[in-house]
């Protein structure tokens, strides 16, 4: 199985969605044109609980930012990175040592050996995926600008209007 | 727990025709994919306006810029594509115009087919003087012809999978790396193959366009257009500063990094739709959502028809040529093996002997084919175009047009062979030749 088939499983994938509620995002800027912010923005929007985690900051979207993840005070879901591929296996190491559930890496975030350390531990790893555009294939609303979520299905009452 | 999607599943162009882009409304449960009549939508709450305005979050403002069944069609045209997303338009020469304008600046180049649609042509005569765009045409058919092309300024190669009328073949794949190689996206107006046909982002093309009036409405009811993208081109390459760059319009957005490969489709909807306007009307997104459903079934049939059609011409010893590229002998006869197996069209040209009045005096002649300035309709049309859309040229500008003065153009529909035949022969009967 290639990395980009074990590491972005539709069903992996909607699984930590739906299962989730604390999103701790590694690299959130406080720029609000940058990726990482809108990912913030929206998935607050959503209903998670967002935990900002940049050292160069104090608080973002309204919620005190942690230095790093070994900092933070809750309980974590997921965390959600937004950092340089050569930053990932330690941060995959914080995230199991903090007991996270899933191991989320953004677009362009690509490391076998971060990805790799966190399902051994147990994590649901995603890779070279956005949280934010997975939600809105699965859950929210991506298909009312005219992108393919793939869903393909007959069921009714999934997915927001 | 089950969720919607089943990933082992990879469901058939058939199904998908069907499906794609219509999972049941969840308000209400209607089946058919309901036409959201509105020209805008009541927020939620002001934190959520400023949301969508602001391109935090999906949601719909205003169906000059988005409704949700025209969304629907987009949904489906992206999958059938095999692309990440579309965008529709009022027509296809808006859907072109606007994909065209969303890339390009002011001292930009683009190398296009000089066997494009007519249409197609003047558009893109018109904007490269209006917008300052340099622009080239080139034989279509060789492959050194685009290389030879390509300038510094160059942005974009464009070009027909099926040319209209003359049939060209485009070869996608060694065109698509001319353009590669050159740091520049293929753009491929698929109109008259339909991604049942043929699917050139396959072959890598980056985007495609499409007339939807044509075969994917089938029905000859609605105008419209449609942009897909890939999402497979690299703007962020250096050469593309208007897609890349933080945009004026947006609080200085910068779509390709923030929204990755969606960047181009964002831009496309949300500055040049939203400022240009062109946008597609739901009753017929709706049309044409219905006439995709029964796509596969159509094209079958077209192309079946329209191969024997063809050969039937082809054995009159009237006809002085047949230009059907799924002909055998036809000098695109490797291309449509490769690129276009299931059939190479529904829409050809062949030359009467006679000029302009035998040309003329065989539409008198039939009775099915509708006389008019369409194609892919489920019924047969017929054109003369020395007399109609032509008819200001000279035989000798005919001739560059590739164009004789006895040339008809046939759009063959799905009715049943034999009656299109026997009507033909009425077209023949008409201008004094042998009845078989």
């Amino acid at each position: 199985m290639t990395d980009a088939a074990r590491y972005q499983d539709p069903e992996v994938i909607q699984r930590v969605l739906h299962t989730s509620r604390t999103v701790a995002i590694v690299g959130l800027s406080s720029n609000v044109l940058r990726a990482s912010h809108f990912v913030g923005f929206y998935a607050a929007r959503h209903g998670y609980r967002v935990i900002p985690v940049n050292p160069r900051e104090k608080e973002i979207l309204g919620t005190r930012s942690y230095p790093s993840l070994g900092d933070v005070e809750e309980r974590v879901d997921i965390v959600d990175v937004f950092r340089a591929p050569a930053a990932v296996p330690a941060i995959a190491r914080e995230a199991v040592a903090i007991g996270a559930r899933a191991l989320w890496l953004q677009f362009g975030v690509i490391s076998p050996e971060g990805a790799l350390t966190a399902a051994e531990a147990g994590l649901d790893v995603v890779m070279d995926r956005c949280l934010k555009i997975e939600h809105a294939r699965y859950i929210g609303r991506m298909h009312v600008l005219g992108f393919d979520t793939g869903v393909i299905s007959a069921r009714r009452g999934t997915g927001q209007a | 727990m089950s969720y919607d999607h089943q990933p082992e599943r990879a469901f058939g162009f058939h199904t998908r025709a069907v499906h794609a882009g219509a999972r049941p409304e969840p308000g209400t449960g209607a089946r058919a994919f309901p036409i959201y009549q509105t020209s805008s939508y009541v927020f939620e709450d002001p934190e959520s306006a400023a949301a969508y305005f602001n391109l935090q979050e999906y949601g719909n403002t205003y169906s000059r810029i988005m409704n949700p069944t025209v969304a629907s069609l987009e949904e489906r045209l992206a999958n059938l594509e095999g692309g990440i997303g579309a965008v529709a338009f009022a027509s296809g020469l808006a859907a072109q115009s606007s994909a065209l304008f969303t890339m390009l600046v002011p001292g930009d180049h683009i190398v296009a087919s000089a066997a494009l649609y007519g249409g197609t042509v003047t558009q893109l005569k018109h904007l490269a003087r209006k917008l300052s765009v340099g622009l080239t045409f080139v034989d279509p058919d060789a492959t050194a012809n685009w290389r030879d092309a390509v300038r510094e300024e160059t942005r974009l190669l464009f070009a027909e999978t099926i040319g209209n009328p003359g049939g060209n073949i485009l070869d996608i794949e060694a065109v698509a790396a001319v353009a590669h190689d050159a740091g520049v996206p293929l753009m491929v107006d698929n109109t008259f193959a339909t991604p049942y046909l043929c699917r050139p982002m396959e072959w890598g093309a980056d985007i495609v366009v499409h007339s939807l009036t044509k075969f994917l409405g089938g029905h000859g009811t609605s105008i419209g257009g449609a942009v897909v993208d890939s999402g497979e081109f690299d703007w962020s390459n250096g050469k593309f500063s208007v897609v890349a760059d933080p945009s004026p319009a947006y609080h200085g957005l910068a779509f390709h990094e923030t929204f990755g490969n969606y960047g181009y489709l964002m831009k496309l909807r949300a500055e040049t739709l939203r400022d240009l306007g062109g946008a597609l009307g739901p009753q017929n997104a709706f049309l044409f959502m219905q006439g995709i459903e029964t796509l596969p079934l159509r094209m079958e049939r077209h192309v079946g028809n329209a191969l024997a059609i063809g050969q039937w011409l082809s054995a009159r010893e009237d006809v002085e040529a047949v230009r059907h590229p799924g002909l055998p002998g036809s000098p695109y006869a490797g291309l449509v093996a490769r690129y276009l197996p299931k059939g190479a069209g529904a829409v050809f040209c062949f030359d009467l002997d006679g000029g302009r009045e035998a040309g003329q005096e065989f539409i008198r002649g039939v009775q099915l084919f509708s006389h008019l300035a369409n194609v892919g309709d489920a019924k047969s049309l017929i054109i003369h175009p020395a007399s109609t859309t032509h008819r200001q040229l000279g035989d000798d500008e005919l001739a560059a047009a590739g164009i004789g003065p006895g040339t008809i153009r046939l759009s063959i529909g799905i009715e049943d062979v034999e009656d299109l035949i026997w009507d033909l022969e009425g077209g023949f009967a008409r201008i004094g030749r042998e009845v078989a």
